[in-house]
């Protein structure tokens, strides 16, 4: 096991599940107890929630895969169409349904764009990645017959979840159900991580001229990484339709890739645990600085951004390892 | 006929602007290996200058580019020293995250100073209007953009390829280490290429408010297009801005003319065509 060193070298991402089994279930717990305590915050747990669940498929592609997208918005877009076309059009209006949609709308999108983008080195990647989102976000201007343009898809229907729960004007519903997403797809990646395809994945980050020389076929990997990392992303979407009944082309917009990229950085790099803490953060934060002064919200943003690159390049999760490594060395 | 001429013409007068914008871009990224998102802000802070200088001081026109350039310059040369440098061999992650960072921040900033309503700079009558040629009308302004883009790549072009600056800036891409051991500065000329290349983008900034019009998103709204331009063109090579410059311009343009209901899309799927041709752009780095 290599030392932890700076968390932005290749090597030393996901070469670990951090944590045992508590500190898999704490983030559960700490739903758990949002939701008995704080019961007219639902909606905000809502929404850390989804962003908990993109940020994770951003952590797969850019930390587990090391594939530099700036464009993630595409598969959540995709999703969250995928979820909203398929219940208008289709009558995919139970909401397993529609995540099943959203999660296959996200991987086709990844699947398709990843086979063009990937080919490209580094810096040719992160801006192939941002020009596949900004060319979706023109689609769904050109074609708004289909997509509603500007003004979105409206009158998406949702069944109740199990035929018994009803997505509530409180968003209760919502939240456990986003909750439950969420675990799944944490044990999912979780899985992934440490089997004999994350052990391969760690080796390709590390070198993959010499994994091309054992014979692992690198760009088919890459491809299955990002398809992965679109799936989830597009759950995300699609848990954002279902509980918002709404779509517009917005959900490819810049922003929406690069706060998520913000999400993961102040969490940590290459973390699992970075997309909570990361996600849980950014929310707090925006709550209290958009509330201050809408208009210049993107001041603060760009701020946080600089100091963390900066000043706490580890995120949050660094910090604490830190931490850790400081308490060790006094208990010794 | 004469519909196809003028959208051609205004093609390459945009196109023009690109590259004054993009070339320092290319060369930050081909060179110093620093992908710079906020090189936009440069371009947006030496518009709103300009519009300042112009539009509440008075200033002449030509003046007004010249000041902008020459500050820019300046502030470019001291934000290299001060924070660029120290990222030159961070992860381009960590490059585009800080840059980003500063985009959003430039972004909220002009919101603040000038508000959120689009601004203009007041041009002066000599630029204004157009003259006849045959049976054609081009107009003025478009066409002393044109003429200076083509001076400007000129001038590049000579000063890379007669003269002794240009002679250690290509020994310095090529082989950093070795620049340094012959006693080359690299470290200073890196400094003053940064200079430059912001203060042309505040120049291409200036200039370009007549055309795309100027709001405080400018530096991200613009942000794709330019990063096409310089990948599509190949990093650190000025021909291949300049070509990408051109070809991105003229379709855009007339994509937007010719086909206003697809329009903006046109050109990123052209990109898109073109790096899937060449993944490292028209003219990678040998």
């Amino acid at each position: 096991m290599s030392a932890m060193g700076r968390p932005d070298d290749r090597q030393t991402v996901f070469t670990r599940v951090e944590g045992g089994w508590i500190a898999f279930v704490l983030p559960y717990l700490v739903a758990a107890a949002w939701f008995w305590l704080l019961p007219t915050h639902h909606a905000l747990g809502t929404s850390l929630a989804i962003m908990v669940l993109f940020a994770l498929s951003v952590e797969v592609v850019l930390g587990f895969g090391g594939i530099n997208t700036l464009g993630q918005a595409v598969v959540f877009g995709g999703g969250a169409y995928a979820a909203g076309l398929a219940a208008i059009h289709l009558g995919f209006t139970d909401p397993f349904a529609m995540l099943a949609a959203g999660a296959a709308g996200g991987a086709a999108i990844a699947l398709l764009t990843g086979a063009l983008v990937l080919r490209g080195g580094e810096l040719t990647v992160l801006a192939m990645t941002l020009v596949a989102a900004a060319i979706f976000y023109e689609l769904t201007n050109t074609f708004s017959s289909i997509t509603g343009g500007f003004d979105g898809l409206r009158g998406i229907r949702v069944q109740p979840v199990f035929g018994l729960f009803r997505f509530d004007l409180w968003q209760s519903t919502a939240f456990v159900f986003c909750t439950g997403v969420v675990l799944v797809c944490h044990l999912l990646v979780r899985i992934l991580v440490t089997s004999p395809f994350g052990v391969m994945m760690r080796g390709l980050r590390a070198n993959p001229g010499r994994m091309a020389a054992f014979g692992a076929p690198v760009m088919a990997r890459l491809l299955l990484v990002y398809t992965v990392g679109g799936a989830l992303g597009g759950l995300a979407g699609a848990l954002q339709t279902i509980t918002t009944r709404y779509v517009s082309g917005e959900v490819f917009a810049f922003h929406v890739s690069a706060t998520v990229v913000v999400v993961m950085i102040l969490g940590g790099f290459g973390r699992i645990y970075g997309a909570f803490m990361g996600a849980a953060a950014y929310v707090v934060f925006q709550d209290y600085f958009a509330k201050l002064a809408p208009q210049y919200w993107f001041f603060w943003l760009g701020l946080l951004l600089v100091v963390v690159v900066i000043a706490a390049p580890g995120g949050l999760v660094g910090l604490i390892d830190m931490a850790r490594a400081r308490l060790g060395r006094l208990r010794r | 006929m004469l519909g196809i001429v003028s959208t051609l013409f205004d093609g390459v007068a945009y196109g023009m602007l690109l590259f004054t914008i993009t070339v320092g871009l290319s060369v930050t990224m081909g060179v110093m290996h620093f992908t710079n998102l906020a090189h936009g802000a440069f371009a947006m802070a030496g518009a709103y200058a300009a519009a300042v200088l112009v539009g509440n001081l008075g200033v002449p026109f030509p003046l007004a580019l010249l000041a902008v350039f020459l500050a820019t310059v300046l502030v470019g040369l001291g934000s290299e020293r001060a924070l660029f440098r120290h990222f030159y061999k961070a992860s381009p992650l960590k490059q585009v995250l800080l840059t980003i960072g500063l985009v959003f921040m430039s972004v909220a900033a002009a919101r603040w100073l000038f508000g959120p309503l689009s601004l203009g700079i007041p041009l002066p009558d000599y630029l204004t209007g157009s003259f006849r040629l045959g049976a054609l009308s081009f107009p003025v302004y478009r066409t002393a953009i044109l003429v200076f883009g083509l001076l400007l790549a000129v001038a590049f072009w000579l000063c890379l390829e007669r003269t002794l600056v240009g002679a250690k800036l290509r020994a310095a891409v090529a082989n950093a280490p070795m620049a340094e051991a012959v006693g080359i500065n690299v470290s200073l000329l890196l400094s003053v290429v940064f200079g430059i290349g912001a203060g042309l983008a505040a120049l291409g900034g200036a200039l370009s408010v007549e055309v795309l019009g100027l709001t405080p998103t400018y530096a991200l709204d613009h942000l794709g297009l330019v990063l096409i331009v310089v990948i599509v063109g190949g990093l650190g090579s000025i021909r291949g801005a300049f070509l990408a410059s051109l070809v991105i311009g003229v379709l855009d343009n007339a994509g937007k003319f010719l086909l206003p209901e697809v329009g903006a899309f046109i050109v990123y799927l052209v990109a898109f065509a073109i790096l899937l041709w060449r993944p490292n752009g028209l003219f990678p780095k040998a």
